[in-house]
């Protein structure tokens, strides 16, 4: 037992047991922890849209081209609401680390308007595509860059319904340990996002314009 | 007008979905019927609705959940060994001009949903079950990191294996085999119920099985008592956190190959058609890149289990501990980049291919150092072969077969001759049945008595070893040659006489499996009966070394009186040769989560949302949908989730403790 670390407790015996009790067990640093994890359990969900985006790019089968669908002052615009989003849930953060209810409820607001404005040109963008016949049906690259897209949009629907939720929540019981704790992963989900966005924008609709 | 009235309730759903024309069918459905009637029966009739609900069904203790999980897959066991059991007796007998007993559109049902359940719905619960048993009691915790998550886990398997089951007796299960490869799966070739049968189902275990993933590693990473270093920590729970972020980092693959199958089929889009630039071979690759790390999913953690027993039951710390972990680690990152051997016939070219089967082969090594280190802690020690080791050594001499034959198929060019042959089937079976099942064999019966206080039947458990052990070889030896004679797997029937033989034999030893089967169940079943004299009151009736015989068996719902700390690897054998004394007083109160029946709910939610889709009743669907978001919210929006068992209560547990427990070192 070369390894052996004795730790002499009183009269130098040894320490089998910790008597004080460490309530957290299951407090915010497992969570931040296993939030993160499963941070990066979607993000390899995304890293196969992207694949399978990569891989039938330019499967048009005779349909629309990438440079023919992309329109980018609207993307462009859209790429403002979303970036500019993530800045409001900045502005967010230190009211809810000092505990301050109506500035936190004001940002996320703002937040949540953003995210709400760029779902909305989203649907129209994607109307507009299905109207002109280029609807995921198409070709393969329609169907990869509607899902690819798409699930990125869903999940800003998803962050957009959990950020109502913590309004109602944080309305009625304030910023506490829970709800702040909330609060801090549904701010890690939003700044991801707009991570998968960045990278969305850059292979999807930039690199489609020039190839 | 009511016709379609009809369509929007029921959608494709009608009298002739219900397979009342096949006898087989019809005779399992009475079966199932009438033994699903007695337990309900007896269930009401003893009063055990509110125990099992309350106890059991709404239960956040992981050790309760294992031990579900554990249930059910050994329910699924049967059901999956039923499937091979007929495919054994068909392909003896479907030779020349007899036919069989099973249609051919029966028969590829069966094969796909044998692949299917034994992978999902036997080997993935009874992996994660063990892991949630032992796992924390191992660290010194007093339950995982996420325990509601983790009771919704367990649900979510239960929803798919539920909706794989159905599959039986309304509308049909998948043709395509386990991995419904694209685009057989497709609409156009598979138009049917069975593809979506699998997909949903799968989509829903799968959301359950990434999820427990999280929280193990978020437990192994947060939780282990002070002192406890990762190096200081089990191998057991070391193959767990690299079997869990393995699981992680897979899984995603899985779930997004599925949902653009499930577009391509629901949505018409064409990610893997053939028309219209879909790319069918990129559903092989994502499908792949989580099957084969999925291998190592399953049998890491089978790994831990023999290294735990190996230094048992040799009364020996284990040899080369550090390497241990080393190789699992490497086997972690290797597995991941070796998917495209599956497929080296797809025509990826000699570089990519020599890639893929170098890398391989390279696998077999840390796992031949792990070989080897097990054989050094034997050596020399004072080998007890009790049950469980017996399971180790059976392991070691059948797996190691196994893992020649992958390394021979590695070889590329002998790939493009032994690929889809009964040698691949032999060979996967080999190392799944040699490696995973023999170690969760193991793991239960060594474990068992930590779980219920008193041990499995030693009688029924050696008719299980040795059914298992020689029915295994019986079954697969004469696979192994018809396959190398270039047998092609998942065949209806055969042309060539002069293989009859081989399968009759292959049949013999699937009937020998069974007996071991049958005597794993006996050995539950007597073990009970006999459970006085079975009885374990010391906690530590194997002499165990590790954190979880430190504690009563079973163990109290908080594992740990006071919070263990560590100061070794073999952290119970130093605590046993160090005057270690369990204290008697100073209790405090234990915090703990409270039980919960969200889960119970969104698991049924997802089920019928996975019927509705199934069947194309899109208002069931949209309905249990939005229902999923509405019960999902409103249960964040419960805060009283926790509670503390006073100190008193704990004294009082305590003092029930059989005395002496620490005397015998």
């Amino acid at each position: 037992m070369t390894d052996r670390a004795l730790e002499p407790g009183e009269n130098g015996a040894i320490t089998w047991h910790q008597v004080e009790e460490e309530h957290h067990d299951h407090g915010g640093g497992a969570t931040i922890l296993g939030f993160w994890i499963y941070l990066m359990s979607d993000a390899l969900i995304f890293t196969s849209l992207f694949a399978m985006f990569g891989v039938v790019s330019g499967n048009y089968a005779g349909g629309p081209t990438s440079r023919e669908v992309f329109e980018l002052p609207l993307v462009a615009l859209n790429t403002g609401f979303l970036l500019a989003s993530s800045i409001t849930f900045g502005q967010a953060i230190p009211h809810i680390e000092a505990g301050r209810v109506g500035p936190t409820r004001f940002w996320l607001a703002v937040t949540g308007l953003l995210g709400a404005a760029f779902i909305a040109v989203e649907l129209s963008e994607f109307a507009g595509l299905v109207a002109e016949g280029a609807g995921p049906q198409r070709s393969a690259f329609l169907s990869a860059f509607f899902t690819l897209v798409g699930t990125h949009g869903a999940h800003v629907t998803c962050g957009l319904i959990w950020l109502v939720t913590m309004l109602v929540q944080i309305g009625q019981r304030g910023l506490t340990t829970d709800t702040k704790r909330r609060l801090m992963c549904l701010s890690m989900f939003w700044h991801f996002l707009d991570i998968i966005w960045i990278g969305v924008f850059t292979f999807v609709y930039l690199y489609g314009v020039i190839r | 007008m009511t016709d379609t009235l009809t369509k929007t309730i029921f959608g494709r759903l009608t009298w002739d979905s219900l397979p009342i024309h096949e006898p087989i069918l019809v005779g399992t459905f009475i079966v199932v019927a009438l033994g699903g009637l007695a337990v309900l029966a007896a269930i009401t009739r003893y009063r055990l609705w509110g125990y099992l609900w309350k106890e059991w069904f709404t239960s956040v203790d992981h050790k309760r959940i294992g031990i579900m999980y554990l249930v059910l897959g050994i329910i699924m066991l049967l059901r999956g060994f039923s499937d091979a059991l007929m495919m054994r007796g068909q392909q003896a007998v479907a030779f020349g001009s007899d036919q069989g007993f099973l249609p051919s559109h029966h028969y590829d049902q069966i094969f796909t949903a044998h692949g299917t359940i034994m992978i999902f719905f036997v080997a993935i619960p009874l992996v994660v079950g063990i892991v949630n048993f032992v796992m924390p009691l191992q660290i010194g915790a007093r339950d995982v990191a996420f325990p509601f998550l983790n009771n919704l886990s367990f649900w979510l398997t239960v929803a798919g294996a539920v909706l794989v089951m159905l599959s039986l007796f309304v509308g049909e299960f998948a043709r395509t085999g386990w991995l419904g490869y694209a685009p057989l799966s497709e609409l156009a070739y598979s138009p049917d119920t069975g593809v979506d049968y699998y997909l949903w189902s799968l989509q829903i275990a799968g959301v359950g099985t990434t999820l427990s993933a999280i929280n193990m590693v978020a437990t192994i990473i947060k939780m282990r008592a002070p002192g406890m270093t990762m190096m200081k920590m089990p191998v057991f729970c070391w193959t767990a956190l690299c079997s869990n972020a393995l699981a992680v980092a897979i899984f995603p693959a899985l779930t997004a190959a599925f949902f653009l199958l499930i577009l391509d089929r629901y949505a018409g889009t064409h990610f893997f058609t053939n028309q219209l630039g879909g790319a069918p071979m990129m559903y092989w690759n994502m499908v792949w890149i989580w099957g084969h790390p999925e291998v190592y999913v399953l049998v890491l953690p089978a790994f831990g289990i023999f290294s735990e027993i190996t230094s048992t039951f040799t009364g020996k710390r284990l040899f080369g501990y550090s390497s241990m972990v080393y190789a699992t680690v490497v086997i972690t990152i290797l597995s991941y980049l070796v998917w495209l051997h599956h497929f080296f016939t797809m025509g990826a070219g000699p570089s990519v291919n020599s890639f893929f089967g170098i890398a391989t082969m390279v696998i077999s090594i840390p796992t031949g150092a792990k070989i080897f280190n097990w054989l050094f802690t034997m050596y020399r020690g004072d080998i007890r072969f009790e049950l469980p080791m017996m399971w180790v050594v059976a392991f070691m001499l059948t797996f190691v077969i196994g893992g020649m034959t992958g390394v021979l198929l590695a070889i590329p060019p002998a790939d493009f001759v032994l690929h889809n042959s009964l040698f691949l089937v032999a060979h996967f079976h080999n190392v799944i049945i040699g490696g995973v099942v023999f170690g969760l064999f193991a793991g239960m019966v060594y474990w068992f008595p930590k779980a219920f206080g008193f041990k499995l039947d030693p009688f029924w458990g050696h008719v299980a070893f040795w059914g298992w052990t020689v029915g295994f070889w019986i079954a697969w030896a004469p696979i192994y040659i018809v396959g190398l004679m270039g047998t092609t797997r998942r065949v209806h029937h055969f042309d060539d006489l002069s293989l009859q033989p081989y399968f009759i034999v292959a049949a013999i030893g699937a009937v020998v499996i069974l007996i071991g089967i049958l005597g794993f169940v006996m050995s539950i079943i007597m073990g009970f009966v006999k459970r006085d004299q079975l009885r374990d009151t010391t906690g530590d009736p194997w002499e165990g070394r590790t954190l979880e015989w430190s504690t009563t068996s079973p163990p109290p719902a908080y594992n740990f009186a006071l919070t263990p700390v560590i100061h070794n690897l073999d952290a119970w054998y130093d605590m046993k040769t160090h005057g270690y004394q369990r204290p008697a007083e100073g209790f405090r109160p234990i915090h703990m989560p409270r039980n919960t029946g969200a889960g119970v709910i969104l698991s049924g939610l997802a089920f019928t949302l996975g019927f509705g889709m199934i069947w194309y009743m899109w208002w069931l669907a949209a309905l249990s949908f939005v229902g999923l978001f509405v019960v999902a919210i409103g249960h964040t929006f419960n805060f009283n989730r926790d509670y503390f068992i006073p100190a008193d209560e704990v004294t009082r547990t305590e003092s029930q403790r059989p005395q002496p427990l620490e005397a015998r070192a």
